[in-house]
């Protein structure tokens, strides 16, 4: 196998950049660069040569042994300094090495995957939190990179092994010492990972605002200081303004940070009889935008009824506060920024309990795996109650169920069903 | 000096199916075994089929084998299994006369075209060219042949153990084949040890059975073969007794002096066969365990207790067999023991079971590291079938675990080998549903067919049954009904506006045949088993629909073989642990690697990825 190394930090100017290497001869390369292979996982100044011992750059040096690493390999990090210079100066002369070379993209972790060092939702985990922003984004992919969605699948996988064990027992060792009447244990594991699955289901859509960030629309009659509110909350002038109604013809996005949420607002056209053919497509847009969007801030002028209808948690303000008589609650100006602040934390207390009905499920496959098993396992319990007439149908759906649930990561071999069948039952005549 | 085509040495179950399967094929073909009379012997317990094993039974009569057949004839206590499951996993069992058994396997072989029985023990091998041609007999003489199926079961090395007193032995009263093994171990093949035992033999006239529980055959017995109608001998009852807790105390006492528990045996030994000792010490808050008094012929009083296999001495074995009740004067006519043997990693074989660094030499059996007369006889049948094959210079046939039960068991021993004695369950079929024993002849008698191994009789039999099940699905495919309709039948549907066919009708719980005929009268002139098996068929359609992506792919799998000499040190990427699995058991395709113990999707992919390299090499 070859070993492979890469600048593991972003390219260009720093005050340090890593440099990893994996595989068979990463002590081996260490030796010629360092003179020596540092002891394992303790800090270990260095001075760094060519193989004509010319000096590249003095430099940290981490090593890990096999099994010890992140990829599971033997593995070397030298943190140098982070000149653009110095790296590929490193870079080169490891290249020297026969069977050694730059790594292809995500080598590291395949290796890591290949070595069981992390699974599949792990990986997507660590891709996620690499991705990530925001708080909401960094604690998310963080629960999936440590293993709790793995740990959930197994759990899950365990009880469905064990379901699918106590039913294999009756099928298969019918004419022995087995429970004749396995279905209610069978029925509440079954039932318990349907169960566990629907609360990953429904909080997938929370999830995977957390990862592409939650949708809030500005909406209202033309001229309520939409592109106004939108402009203050941004910081910048993100959407023209005037006086003119009718200015905003488009929906302009802008993403924010909300008290760690990704959010991206949306200023939209305001909502009349349009005048012309490109008013009346603007506002069809900023409908259907405002409907899809996850929470809706609807801007209504002094007097005047809501040109939509709020839906949820949406937020109805009072617009130009600034101009308003009345100086109560919802009141909001982007003009002076009067009641911005209690809008902002409105908005963000909505979206705050909704993300935290956020589950596991981070991926559309993780859910769509997710409902294929949901599928399956409904099935089988309604099989179940028909009787040991359908235990091999039954035993079918769990199966299915299993696999789907494995895909998340790894696989399930019979040899664990007939496993857990030996260990819980006296069989042989 | 004599010459064969095929040369089958031992006489056992998988001898006898390899031998016969290989003389229907039309090669000459000889069996050695050491005695003629112990042709078809029956060393354990006397049944044939059961769970999964019922399911190969089936299919090695669809292939036109003799054990079906044969068992047929001496079945004395036909069950069917499961009765009250769905027909997937409904197994045919039957209890079998000892002796009626050995007599019409006898017969069968006698009267069997192209095969020669000769009575010697195979002492070796002639190798000439680094190939197996032939054996030489312990007198010396030489028969020569072009290929070789060994059955040789626990003769590899075999030891008797009977509480602290062990001998060399394959079954009782039989001696090892010493310079066998030591041939074998010339060729380097990976070796194993594993142990099974059998309880004592009781005389039936000192068994009191008035006060046991008896359980009878079935009213309506299922045969094995899809040629037989009803038994063949009278039918008779099994006695049900208990173990107690005087029983276990005994047991628990003397566990020292019992041959596995006193550290004689290094074996492994079936985890779902345990001897009594080790029921009572792993599950030791269990204070009884059942067992079969099951009668071993119809013209003796021997009687195979069935639940008590050991290797305690004989005195604690008679001390502990009459604290049961039913058996308090009975008499033990041959004690229990536990035999240790070698087999051979059968990822050392490839999907024909030939060795695959042997040329010219077929393992079946119990050598293999299987337990079971029936996983032994279909592998005689597979071996048998590809030593003729060979032979006549034909293509092998490969069973698949799409298409049969003895393909799951095949594809399982050579490519994750055996780590207890191997048995056939139901649920090492992932396509069970479809793998049904009621169609293993629709499954198999067309590849039969193909091969030549099927004689007359079968093929019309089977040709007959095959047009009146193809007209009678027709017929109730299409003919099709509307929700309306069938409401006005008493059938409930969902008035979803979608027709309904008669077949798929069938399978809803509340329909029948007869209410079938309450829709369409000429559905009547379905004959009886026609209607049943279409049933049947009907039941899983969804199911086997929805497998039918999982076939697909496994199908596409299969299609991307490997070649023998494949260079796995060559990949990249590729985890050493899962380098050397995989040049340990070779597999041939792509379908038997990705179940390999361990193997993942990315390594997969990368396999794929180098197999195309390959290819792409090759024709450029």
């Amino acid at each position: 196998m070859d070993t492979i190394f890469a600048l593991s930090t972003a390219q260009g100017k720093a005050g340090v950049s890593v440099i990893r290497v994996s595989g068979p001869l990463a002590f081996y390369t260490t030796k010629a660069l360092c003179g020596d292979v540092p002891v394992r996982r303790k800090a270990s100044l260095r001075e760094l040569k060519t193989a004509d011992g010319d000096r590249i750059d003095e430099a940290l040096v981490l090593t890990f042994d096999h099994g010890q690493s992140f990829t599971g390999e033997m593995s070397v990090e030298f943190q140098c300094h982070g000149s653009v210079a110095v790296v590929s100066k490193v870079l080169e002369t490891l290249g020297k090495f026969e069977g050694c070379r730059q790594a292809d993209a995500g080598e590291f972790t395949r290796r890591a995957l290949e070595n069981n060092r992390l699974d599949l939702s792990q990986i997507e985990g660590l891709a996620d939190l690499i991705e990530a922003e925001t708080e909401a984004q960094r604690r998310q992919a963080l629960r999936v990179f440590s293993g709790e969605l793995g740990g959930k699948a197994s759990e899950w996988r365990r009880h469905l092994v064990r379901a699918a064990a106590l039913i294999e027992a009756t099928i298969d060792f019918a004419d022995e010492d087995v429970p004749v009447d396995v279905s209610p244990e069978v029925s509440k594991l079954v039932r318990g990972v349907l169960e566990g699955l629907q609360v990953e289901i429904e909080g997938y859509s929370s999830a995977e605002r957390i990862r592409t960030g939650f949708e809030v629309a500005i909406v209202g009659a033309p001229n309520t200081g939409k592109s106004t509110l939108l402009n203050y909350l941004a910081g910048r002038d993100a959407a023209i303004t005037s006086s003119h109604a009718g200015t905003t013809r488009d929906v302009i996005e802008v993403k924010m940070d909300l008290g760690g949420l990704p959010v991206t607002l949306l200023d939209t056209a305001g909502l009349r009889e349009a005048e012309d053919e490109v008013e009346a497509i603007g506002i069809d847009r900023a409908l259907s935008r405002a409907e899809s969007a996850d929470l809706r801030v609807i801007l209504v002028e002094e007097g005047r009824e809501p040109e939509l209808v709020p839906r949820d948690d949406d937020v109805i303000c009072l617009a130009k506060a600034d101009l308003s008589s009345e100086t109560g609650p919802g009141g909001v100006s982007g003009k002076t920024g009067l009641g911005v602040l209690e809008l902002v934390n409105g908005v963000t207390e909505a979206l705050k309990s909704r993300a935290s009905e956020s589950g596991l499920a981070i991926r559309e496959r993780h859910k769509s795996a997710m409902e294929r098993g949901s599928r399956s396992l409904r099935s089988a319990v309604g099989l179940l109650a028909q009787g040991p007439e359908y235990s091999e149908i039954c035993a079918e759906e769990v199966r299915t169920a299993v696999r789907a649930l494995d895909s998340l990561i790894g696989r399930v071999d019979i040899e664990n069903v007939l496993d857990e069948v030996f260990a819980s039952f006296c069989l042989g005549k | 000096m004599k010459h064969f085509d095929v040369l089958v040495i031992g006489g056992g179950h998988a001898g006898v199916e390899a031998a016969a399967a290989a003389a229907r094929m039309g090669a000459r073909t000889g069996l050695v075994t050491l005695k003629k009379d112990a042709i078809g012997v029956m060393s354990c317990n006397p049944a044939i089929g059961g769970l999964g094993k019922g399911h190969l039974v089936r299919e090695i009569d669809a292939l036109d084998g003799v054990m079906g057949r044969v068992a047929d004839k001496a079945g004395i206590q036909f069950r069917l299994l499961n009765r009250r499951k769905g027909p997937a996993v409904q197994g045919p069992r039957t209890q079998a006369d000892r002796k009626t058994y050995r007599e019409e396997m006898q017969r069968e072989m006698v009267l069997q075209r192209d095969l020669t029985i000769i009575e010697g023990e195979a002492a070796d091998f002639v190798v000439r060219e680094d190939r197996v041609s032939g054996v030489v007999l312990a007198d010396g003489s030489e028969i020569t042949a072009n290929s070789v199926v060994l059955t040789t079961g626990t003769f590899l090395r075999g030891v008797i153990h009977i509480g602290d007193v062990s001998r060399p032995g394959g079954r009782m009263g039989e001696s090892p084949s010493v310079k066998l093994a030591e041939r074998i171990d010339s060729f380097g093949l990976p070796l194993g040890r594993l142990k099974t035992g059998t309880p004592p033999r009781l005389n039936g006239k000192t068994i009191n059975w008035g006060n046991l529980e008896m359980q009878a055959a079935d009213e309506d017995p299922t045969m094995f073969s899809f040629l037989s109608k009803t038994p063949f001998a009278r039918q008779i009852s099994c006695g049900i007794t208990y173990t107690n807790e005087r029983t276990h105390d005994l047991i628990r006492e003397n566990l020292d002096r019992s041959a596995m528990y006193g550290g004689r045996i290094d074996g492994i030994g079936p985890r779902y066969c345990p001897s009594i000792e080790d029921k009572i010490v792993r599950f030791a808050d269990k204070t009884s365990h059942q067992i079969f008094l099951e009668p071993e012929s119809l013209s003796d009083d021997v009687i195979y207790p069935n639940g008590i296999s050991t290797s305690l001495p004989e005195d604690i074995q008679a001390e502990y067999v009459q604290s049961i009740a039913g058996l308090e004067n009975a008499q033990i006519l041959q004690p229990g023991y536990a035999i240790e043997y070698d087999y051979v990693d059968p990822r050392a074989l490839d999907l024909t079971l030939a060795v695959s660094s042997v040329a010219g030499l077929y393992l079946a059996g119990q050598i293999n590291g299987t337990t079971g007369y029936e996983e032994a006889a279909a592998q005689g049948l597979v071996a048998g079938l590809n030593a003729a094959l060979s032979v006549l210079d034909r293509e092998p046939v490969i069973f698949s675990r799409m298409n049969s039960y003895i393909g799951v068991m095949i594809d399982d021993l050579t490519t994750k080998g055996v780590s207890e004695p191997y048995r056939m369950f139901t649920s090492r079929a992932e396509f069970r549903l479809s793998l049904r024993a009621d169609n293993a002849d629709q499954r198999l008698t067309p590849v039969g067919l193909d091969l030549g191994c099927v004689g007359e009789n079968r093929r019309f039999a089977f040709e007959d049954k095959a047009e009146r099940l193809s007209s009678g699905r027709d017929q109730l495919e299409n003919s099709s009904y509307t929700p309306r309709q069938l409401n006005e039948c008493g059938i409930a549907v969902n008035q979803d506006g979608a027709r309904r066919s008669a077949f798929q009708l069938l399978s809803y719980p509340d329909v029948d045949f007869s209410t079938l005929i309450g829709l369409e009268k000429s559905f009547s002139s379905i004959d009886p088993d026609t209607r049943e098996q279409l049933s049947k068929d009907a039941l899983y359609a969804n199911y086997i629909e929805r497998q039918k992506r999982d076939v697909e792919q496994m199908k596409r799998d299969e299609a991307h073989v490997i070649p023998g000499d494949f260079e796995y040190s060559g990949i990249h990427g590729l985890s050493n642990e899962l380098k050397s699995k995989l040049s340990k058991s070779r597999p041939e395709n792509l379908a038997q690697a990705s179940r390999i113990d361990g193997m993942t999707p990315a390594a997969l992919t990368l396999l794929l990825a180098k197999l195309r390299q390959e290819n792409r090499n090759k024709s450029a």
